[in-house]
């Protein structure tokens, strides 16, 4: 296994209050490790940082190979490399409204990676399809349940191929069953070879899903 | 204060009955005008022949301000009894309204610049030309008659000479009191020529409600024994605007009673182009089409300043924001007829813009105000969360705007813009101020001469309803369809 992400004492700040402080960790490839803690105690804050979202005053961060530095968030023409390595799931899905599930999909294969229409659609049904959402393809996310929600913002974080899957507060909106389904979808991105790291404060599932559990702690 | 208001309303009962008459004071001297000693009073030699009425009547003249387009309409509905200021004699007006006899005659005469003066000079000459004038007119009606002529239709009597030194017109056709007055104006500077033949004869008369007959009876036959006596004359002479004219048409006037006044010998009176309507539609229908060229093409315009403006504001630096939030502010704190006078008349001196045009940047730069506010909260109304996960994926700031942040923005916006588009298609009605006849103006002047609004006024209604309707139910069904997005 080899290091996909590191993690050295990692500091956010909010004005004078400390938001993350001193936080280290790492993720492999093949590797599910879940971020838990109680609310506000930064979980999103790490995953925003991670995915060069949101400044950060202290430490350092490096997803396969490239280095992000405290201070400002850089130009998104210099992020290129780290975009194409990490994808973020948002809490609440964060789907382009006016787009079918599908195109959610296919926007970032065409515009970003440059694929053809065609190409675009075969990858984007192969996705949904793979993440049990094939036949909500054309709906739009008004049209989808809170899960089928999720499979699809899921589907649209894996349209560029990253290696590193962030995933926050994933079983908020879920049921038991869906939790188990979720479980092993990402068990299957894992196996695949990418690394996850998760934020939760569901210990069921951490147990159930996760390699390793960082606690953070207010 | 009860006592002194005591006095006043006492004293105001033994100044006797009074008669309250209508003119225009816009219309300035020699007719009527503010007194530049005593801004509440007025003065000219309309306002001279009207005391001289009021006093044969054994009354107090009373002046009202009225809009001179106004004139016949207001003095029907009772506002005053008597309307005055430069009222043209005609047909139509004589079968709506009760008229006197005429007191002044006057000609209508082309105004051209020193240097045209030796090829216009007659309406034939101006073959393909803009020829200025008030509107609602008998000058217009004149220039409308004209063949191969444009006319250009003014709300007032001083911009169409400026007009024309400026260049923007070609000729102007008024009155000859208004033309020499122009001239006065000039100081010395000669910025035109009056042609010396004359297009067109035509009197002054006052006008009475339709019913009034009998007060015009009694009018007549104080107005004819004022230029009977010299009074007449002598306030005439007293404006300088007596001429061999004036003394022959009082001596044509054969008065046997108030009933029974002729005018003998005179040039004919001018009569409304035939059936009331027919004749108006062409015009109506192309007033229609300017109107919904020039709401278009303002929209159109507001529509990409809006655009640039709000980007400005949402995506500007701090220097850009300030800026942007200074335009808007002012334009949105300032009257659109003030722009409009400012961008045709105020920017003269530096740049001449065709009146259209003129209309089109005051209209298009106002309502990008207003769009430049919608699509700022169109933008704003986009959740962050996905121009976030926009970003995470790899897409650049301007990807997100057109992929992303564009589409959805355009959805919020596309209800509010119609309705403004609405708004903007009866706000073009203003520009007929600078001179563009749009559907309102061009129906003002078909209700003026018709000497009513219920007909033009309908069917301006029907035609601006016609074309906003359809604009309102669009706007209803953006909105049924994406309010639950």
């Amino acid at each position: 296994m080899s290091t996909l992400l590191r993690i050295a004492d990692l500091g956010v700040r909010y004005g004078a209050r400390d938001v993350l402080l001193g936080l280290s960790l790492e993720v492999q490839r093949g590797e599910i490790v879940a971020l838990m803690g109680p609310s506000g105690v930064g979980k999103t804050t790490a995953l925003r940082v991670i995915a060069a979202l949101q400044p950060f005053h202290a430490g350092q961060i490096e997803v396969d190979g490239f280095a992000l530095e405290p201070g400002p968030v850089p130009p998104q023409s210099r992020l290129t490399r780290l975009r194409r390595h990490v994808g973020l799931v948002f809490q609440a899905h964060a789907l382009f409204d006016h787009l079918s599930a599908k195109d959610n999909v296919t926007l970032a294969l065409r515009h970003v990676l440059g694929k053809t229409d065609a190409e675009a659609d075969t990858l984007a049904r192969e996705l949904l399809g793979s993440l049990d959402v094939g036949r909500r393809a054309d709906a739009l996310p008004r049209q989808l349940s809170g899960g089928e929600a999720q499979r699809v913002a899921i589907a649209r974080a894996l349209a560029l191929d990253p290696a590193l899957l962030l995933l926050d507060e994933p079983t908020a909106a879920l049921d038991p069953a869906r939790r188990g389904a979720l479980s092993a979808t990402l068990k299957g991105l894992a196996g695949g070879g990418r690394g996850l790291l998760v934020a939760t404060h569901d210990s069921e599932f951490a147990k159930g899903t996760a390699d390793r559990v960082v606690a953070l702690t207010a | 204060m009860p006592v002194s208001a005591l006095i006043i309303a006492l004293l105001l009962v033994f100044q006797g009955p009074t008669l309250r008459w209508g003119g225009d004071a816009e219309g300035g001297a020699p007719f009527v005008e503010a007194d530049p000693a005593d801004a509440s009073r007025v003065r000219g030699f309309d306002v001279e022949v009207a005391e001289t009425i009021a006093r044969g009547l054994g009354r107090r003249a009373q002046f009202v301000q009225v809009q001179w387009a106004s004139i016949d309409q207001s003095v029907e509905r009772g506002d005053f009894a008597i309307g005055m200021s430069g009222v043209e004699d005609t047909q139509t007006r004589r079968a709506r309204h009760s008229v006197t006899v005429p007191y002044f005659e006057f000609r209508e005469v082309l105004a051209v610049r020193p240097e045209d003066a030796g090829r216009w000079r007659s309406l034939a000459d101006l073959k393909g030309r803009r020829v200025a004038t008030l509107g609602a007119t008998m000058a217009y009606d004149l220039l409308l008659a004209t063949k191969n002529l444009i006319p250009i239709s003014y709300d007032d009597d001083v911009h169409p000479y400026s007009d024309l030194a400026a260049g923007r017109v070609d000729a102007v056709l008024l009155d000859h009191i208004i033309a020499e007055r122009a001239l006065k104006r000039g100081q010395g500077v000669r910025t035109f020529v009056i042609q010396p033949q004359a297009v067109a004869t035509g009197y002054y008369v006052a006008v009475l409600a339709k019913a009034d007959s009998a007060l015009r009876d009694s009018v007549n036959t104080v107005l004819v024994a004022a230029m009977r006596d010299g009074t007449l004359e002598q306030i005439y002479r007293r404006w300088d605007v007596w001429d061999e004219a004036q003394g022959e048409l009082f001596g044509r006037i054969d008065c046997v009673s108030g009933t029974q006044c002729a005018v003998s010998g005179t040039a004919s009176l001018r009569t409304a182009h035939g059936a009331p309507l027919t004749p108006y539609l062409p015009s109506l229908a192309r007033a229609a089409l300017i109107t919904i060229l020039l709401s278009l093409l303002s929209m159109a315009m507001a529509v990409v300043v809006g655009l640039m403006l709000a980007s400005g504001r949402v995506y500007g630096g701090r220097f850009t924001r300030a800026l942007t939030t200074v335009y808007i502010e002012i334009v949105r704190g300032t009257p659109l007829l003030l722009q409009l006078f400012v961008i045709y008349y105020g920017l003269a001196g530096v740049v001449r813009l065709p009146a259209f045009l003129a209309a089109i940047l005051a209209l298009g730069l106002n309502y990008a105000a207003y769009e430049a506010e919608i699509y700022r909260g169109a933008l704003e109304a986009v959740p962050s969360p996905q121009l976030e996960a926009a970003r995470t994926l790899g897409f650049s700031e301007v990807q997100i705007l057109r992929l992303v942040r564009g589409p959805q923005a355009l959805r919020y916006a596309l209800a509010p813009m119609t309705n403004d588009f609405v708004a903007l298609l009866k706000d073009s009605s203003l520009v007929s101020v600078i001179t563009v006849v749009e559907l309102t103006k061009q129906t003002a002047i078909y209700a003026t001469n018709v000497g009513s609004w219920i007909v033009p006024g309908l069917l301006c209604a029907v035609v601006y309803l016609a074309m906003s309707l359809p604009l309102a139910r669009l706007a209803r069904r953006f909105e049924r369809r994406w309010s639950t997005t």
